[in-house]
């Protein structure tokens, strides 16, 4: 596996060679910086560490500002670890990763916070139907979630049962997205149709091959 | 970078190709390119301009016309490749940047007044 931190910047659509419309999602992919090489020796696993986007110095914490001085870099704002990156990979503490690490036209995954939604009703959140009919004594329930379990067995409702409740803002993972194009001057990648999170988010992408 | 600009780099590496100025109320005329296996072939659509969409590379217009009775809308993407050429044939004097209200009109009252140059 490979992977690097990236940041959603927005949707567009772009041709391709046969005159076709593709949505495209713009990533800013890197330039991301090896901050740490976690090993079974020290720490117990291996990992690499990766930190994205830079970070004001009055920002960032004394242990922060420590840690990425042992790397030798400056404050960044998101730091991952990624465990089984590519094995006998020869990565460095300091070395950077850009959207050079992927080729156009594979296929790779992406790690996002999708948008929270609020608090939301069954019908919204799980894809209830709710109730159809105007007659047959119905009145205010159009939305209601129905029974949620049955009489004195079991006299309870079963774990799980799916309710109402806040939506959204879960870590969600897109598989199988196509690399279009591919900017590396300007660290983009542009993957075919969406991806979780608001634009500005940060998101992890990811191949597995 | 911020994010709006990056996303305008991206959609600035479309092509545009130069087109005359037109608007909604406008009559057009557009030629565009039909692929049958691997033959290609123009053909043309003409009719009233509804809308302009969006903006930059990701822009839109709709165009309406009456064919056998029955009324027809096709949307083109304003950078599609597959559009070879666009003639504004009329000028139409509307009052409104999206006219819909077309739809529900019919005959003599669907007509629009020519803008006089």
């Amino acid at each position: 596996m490979s992977g690097i931190i990236g940041k959603k910047i927005g949707m567009t659509s772009v041709y391709d060679d046969s005159g076709r419309n593709i949505p495209v999602t713009v990533i800013e992919a890197g330039p991301c910086v090896v901050t740490q090489i976690k090993t079974k020796q020290s720490d117990g696993y291996e990992a690499i560490q990766v930190a994205f986007d830079e970070k004001k110095d009055k920002h960032t914490t004394k242990a922060l500002k420590g840690h990425f001085a042992k790397a030798g870099v400056s404050p960044k704002k998101i730091v991952r670890e990624f465990t089984r990156f590519e094995v006998g990979h020869q990565k460095k503490v300091g070395e950077t990763l850009d959207a050079s690490i992927f080729i156009e036209g594979e296929y790779i995954d992406v790690v996002g916070t999708s948008k929270g939604k609020g608090f939301q009703g069954v019908v919204r959140r799980h894809g209830f139907s709710g109730v159809g009919d105007q007659t047959h004594g119905q009145h205010n329930r159009l939305r209601a979630p129905g029974s949620i379990g049955a009489s004195s067995w079991p006299s309870r409702v079963f774990k799980g049962m799916r309710m109402a409740g806040r939506m959204g803002n879960s870590r969600v993972k897109m598989i199988n997205l196509q690399v279009i194009k591919i900017d590396k001057e300007n660290n983009l990648i542009l993957v075919k149709g969406s991806i979780p999170g608001a634009n500005g988010s940060y998101v992890i992408v990811e191949r597995w091959s | 970078m911020s994010n709006k600009s990056l996303l305008t780099l991206v959609e600035n590496l479309t092509e545009i190709k130069e087109m005359p100025v037109f608007k909604a109320g406008d009559t057009v005329t557009v030629t565009y390119k039909i692929r049958e296996g691997t033959k290609e072939r123009l053909q043309k659509y003409s009719g009233v301009v509804l809308q302009r969409k969006g903006r930059g590379s990701t822009e839109t217009f709709t165009v309406r016309k009456i064919s056998n009775n029955i009324g027809v809308e096709r949307i083109f993407p304003i950078a599609s490749p597959f559009i070879d050429e666009v003639v504004v044939n009329k000028r139409g004097v509307v009052r409104r940047a999206r006219i819909f209200y077309l739809r529900e009109l019919r005959g003599k009252k669907a007509r629009i007044k020519e803008k006089r140059v």
